[in-house]
């Protein structure tokens, strides 16, 4: 979402989750996968881009330090959703990221997909369109960071970091010291009174 | 970038895009469903007023697996041999409702006229116009140049250009609009350029075009080329006689056995050889080293659809916003 700040204003901005409040709810996220699908057995991460992608590595991680038997490289993937949004026609010009799966494939697994913030969930439907054409998968769950609310479509999600009540002109920004800059973990609001 | 209608005016941002672009569509060729939704209910026409196999073939497959409706047109069998003008073949088009015009035409600057006479709002992409510019075969070409070059140094080939790469372009200069297009954009992402061709071939000015020009092939090929791409002999350009012997030629310009054999003992054993297409066998390039493993002239076509792939989309998505500029921020 893109949403201008009220003019002359600068937004202020306040951190809902600090870099050991996401790593502990990654490490949640991390032990409820393992606890719904009791046990890694089938299981593949599918991060979306951008943010998604290393969250899923990170919760790859955790996963094998609770199960040694998994190779946490060989779960996870990424799924690129550009192609299939609906509003390439409204927005800016995308520049599609890569799109891999593990060597294992999709078939018969239990897909997680993985995200930074859960908004409208136009991303979903867009991602369980794009898993279509990989393979088919058993099952298909969602993790997420950040549920913000303002649902537009009939989604939601099977493993959720933090609930997070947000007002529409809210920006909820989400940083990864994998994908921004400065390197460091944090969730902040912007826009709030 | 509203029309990709030259490489002469592509800034490197807008290449590296479409380049980027191509390199994701090119993981999708290699999936078993090969298609993407993202310009379902657009409407490509490949408008071909010159013969084409691949270029047509290319084009409609790349706006086919984006699920975009093709309507091919040539004007062998259309109301262009009854005299009609492009203009009313173009405003035809805008009344039927196209998104894009592919167009491959036989005057140099046909396309820069249809993108900027205001008959049509559809997007514009040059397949090839007269001596003028084939940017897609040159957005192909530095494709599949780029593939080896990242690989011969290791590196993911995305976002890298073509810098410190030495390209020898053989043959019929004059008449290729695939040397001038190649030639622009090559230097635009950092290679260095030698035209080879005879005399006779070489266009008029070209000593200020930015690369080297030589006539001699042996001497170029001493120099140790990274890549070297051979052009087809336009013989339905010709109205003259520009050599005298089909034989002189090939012995002279043309890329035999010999010249395929002196790589190895030059130790150019990565040195990969383009052309592209359709080949004149045993003129401008010998079968053996056609189906060497050092051609990659099949490559080139396959690279062909991936590049395509990224320009329709790369123009046809977005609210006319310049590729160049395009947002990587991943909404929520």
């Amino acid at each position: 979402m893109d949403l201008s700040n009220p003019p002359g204003a600068p937004a202020p901005a306040r951190t809902v989750l600090a870099s050991a409040d996401i790593d502990r709810a990654l490490t949640r996220i991390a032990h409820e996968i393992l606890e719904t699908n009791k046990g890694a057995a089938d299981l593949v991460l599918m991060g979306i881009p951008r943010r998604g992608y290393p969250l899923a590595r990170r919760l790859a991680d955790k996963i094998a330090a609770a199960d040694p038997s998994v190779d946490p490289a060989a779960i996870v993937g990424q799924l690129d959703v550009t192609m299939f949004r609906d509003d390439l026609a409204r927005q800016p010009t995308r520049t599609p990221h890569a799109t891999e799966v593990p060597l294992s494939g999709i078939d018969d697994k239990v897909v997680v997909l993985v995200d930074d913030v859960l908004y409208s969930g136009r991303t979903i439907r867009a991602a369980l369109d794009a898993l279509v054409d990989l393979g088919r998968p058993r099952v298909v769950r969602l993790a997420v960071l950040v549920d913000r609310g303002h649902r537009e479509l009939p989604i939601r999600a099977d493993h959720v970091g933090k609930n997070l009540p947000t007002a529409i002109v809210e920006k909820v920004r989400v940083h990864l010291r994998e994908t921004d800059l400065p390197a460091v973990d944090e969730v902040v609001i912007e826009g709030t009174l | 970038m509203r029309h990709l209608l030259s490489t002469r005016d592509l800034s490197r941002a807008d290449a590296l895009a479409i380049l980027d672009t191509a390199e994701q569509m090119a993981a999708v060729s290699q999936r078993e469903v090969k298609k993407l939704p993202a310009l379902r209910g657009r409407t490509v026409v490949n408008l071909f007023f010159e013969d084409s196999t691949r270029t047509r073939i290319s084009f409609e497959a790349a706006a086919k697996r984006l699920s975009a409706d093709v309507i091919n047109f040539s004007a062998k069998g259309s109301s262009v041999s009854k005299g009609e003008s492009l203009k009313d073949t173009a405003q035809t088009l805008e009344a039927i409702g196209a998104d894009a015009v592919v167009i491959r035409h036989g005057s140099s600057g046909a396309p820069a006229r249809l993108a900027g006479s205001g008959w049509i709002n559809a997007a514009v992409l040059n397949a090839g116009d007269g001596t003028h510019e084939h940017p897609t075969q040159a957005l192909l070409d530095a494709f599949t140049m780029r593939r080896h070059w990242a690989k011969l140094h290791g590196t993911a080939s995305t976002g890298t250009d073509l810098t410190g790469m030495h390209v020898v372009i053989v043959g019929d200069v004059l008449h290729s609009r695939v040397a001038r297009s190649d030639l622009w954009l090559l230097r635009t992402l950092g290679a260095t350029v030698t035209l080879v061709a005879p005399p006779t071939l070489l266009p008029f000015g070209v000593e200020s075009w930015p690369c080297e020009v030589s006539y001699d092939l042996d001497a170029a090929l001493e120099t140790g080329p990274d890549a070297v791409m051979m052009l087809r002999v336009q013989g339905e350009r010709m109205q003259s006689a520009f050599f005298p012997s089909v034989r002189e030629y090939s012995r002279r310009w043309g890329f035999d056995d010999v010249r395929l054999d002196r790589l190895d003992t030059l130790g150019l054993k990565d040195t990969i050889l383009l052309h592209p297409g359709p080949m004149n066998r045993g003129l401008e390039i010998s079968s053996r080293a056609a189906d060497s493993p050092r051609a990659t002239i099949l490559e080139q076509v396959s690279n062909g659809v991936s590049v395509r792939m990224a320009a329709l989309y790369l123009l046809l998505s977005g609210e006319n916003t310049p590729a160049g500029t395009a947002t990587l921020e991943n909404s929520q």
